[in-house]
């Protein structure tokens, strides 16, 4: 019986595991002032509004948070810009009216103080999974032959049983594919109800 | 007649200690399978939203912890069923936030004190003005990496 006993011990000693925590990482901008802003086009910016009754305003027009990443991806990837400015990774319409070059693309996410949170953060979601699906692609560009994506290659990155050589080796391919695609998501102070 | 013959004495035999350890390592076994970990006490409740594009947050000594919610129902009564703060086993204010990240930068060890991350743990139900106050207040303090703590799930979980 205590032979029993021991092997049930040592098996849950070897198979739990402690929970770590998951969640979305954010940065928050400084306080400081910027004395002179940048001047940003209108068409360069996706606007992102969440009312307090949890609706969706998107560029203007309601939308379903179903559509939103769709949305996002078409104008990121759109790639509108000329010469200088042209994306030649981008496989969107080239519609002269949305965003120039990922680069230059910018998300404005605002919301109302009687926003309920959980909706927020299945709108922070959907930014970043639109944001991770394009690196997604770019990633199988650019390595095609560890058949990882850019979430597994990120996940990996950040394991600290990778070793340091694997570490070396993914972090170019990561930081290429986030140049391509940074991740530009602004926050608006909330707007106050009434 | 010896068969008729009464028993004598009234003692009882020993009770066989054989099975002891059995019961022992069932009591063990009860408890490994039913402790939580959990650092603090929770006074609010934490159903925590879902979402699926995650990144996880290892390394627990540069995390530190932001709890916010409605109190919950034994602390209703004292406290109210507004949405509160919970930093480490009190209830707290927007305005002691900022000491609180303060307190627990300077507890950590010199190094880590710029590498400090800022988990917030917010009850879904909660309006996004408690948590766009407490993101203020965080700024004040220059602690700027955050992370929204959520339970592994698709985001239509949310939505309802």
């Amino acid at each position: 019986m205590a032979d029993i006993a021991f092997l049930l011990l040592i098996f849950f000693l070897v198979t739990t595991t402690i929970e770590t925590d998951s969640g979305i990482n954010r940065k928050l901008p400084p306080t400081d002032e910027v004395v002179d802003p940048p001047i940003i086009k209108e068409r360069n910016i996706f606007t992102v509004v969440v009312n307090k009754d949890n609706r969706l305003l998107v560029e203007e027009e309601l939308m379903e948070i179903s559509d939103l990443r769709q949305a996002a991806i078409a104008f990121l990837d759109n790639g509108g810009g000329k010469d200088e400015e042209a994306c030649d990774y981008c496989q969107g319409k080239r519609d002269p009216s949305s965003s120039d070059n990922p680069e230059k693309a910018i998300i404005s996410l605002k919301n109302d103080r009687e926003t309920s949170y959980k909706v927020y953060i299945a709108v922070q979601n959907e930014l970043v999974a639109a944001y991770n699906d394009l690196r997604d692609r770019e990633y199988a560009k650019i390595d095609q032959f560890s058949g990882l994506t850019y979430r597994e290659a990120q996940k990996r990155y950040n394991d600290p049983r990778t070793s340091a050589d694997d570490k070396a080796k993914l972090k170019p391919k990561l930081d290429e594919v986030k140049a391509k695609f940074p991740q530009k998501l602004s926050e608006a102070e909330p707007s106050k109800t009434n | 007649m010896s068969k008729f013959k009464k028993k004598k004495g009234g003692d009882l035999p020993a009770i066989s200690t054989a099975s002891l350890p059995d019961i022992v390592f069932m009591l063990l076994f009860f408890f490994m399978v039913a402790t939580v970990m959990r650092d603090s006490t929770l006074m609010i409740q934490n159903a925590l939203p879902a979402a699926d594009q995650i990144q996880k947050l290892d390394k627990k000594d540069r995390v530190m912890y932001i709890y916010a919610g409605k109190p919950s129902s034994r602390y209703q009564d004292k406290y109210g069923s507004q949405a509160r703060i919970q930093l480490n086993d009190k209830f707290a204010d927007v305005s002691d936030v900022a000491a609180f990240v303060l307190a627990e930068r300077a507890a950590k060890r010199q190094e880590l004190q710029n590498v400090l991350t800022t988990a917030l743990k917010v009850d879904g139900e909660t309006n996004m003005g408690l948590v766009s106050d407490i993101k203020q207040e965080l700024r004040k303090v220059n602690a700027l990496k955050i992370n929204y703590t959520t339970r592994v799930g698709d985001y239509t979980q949310n939505m309802n």
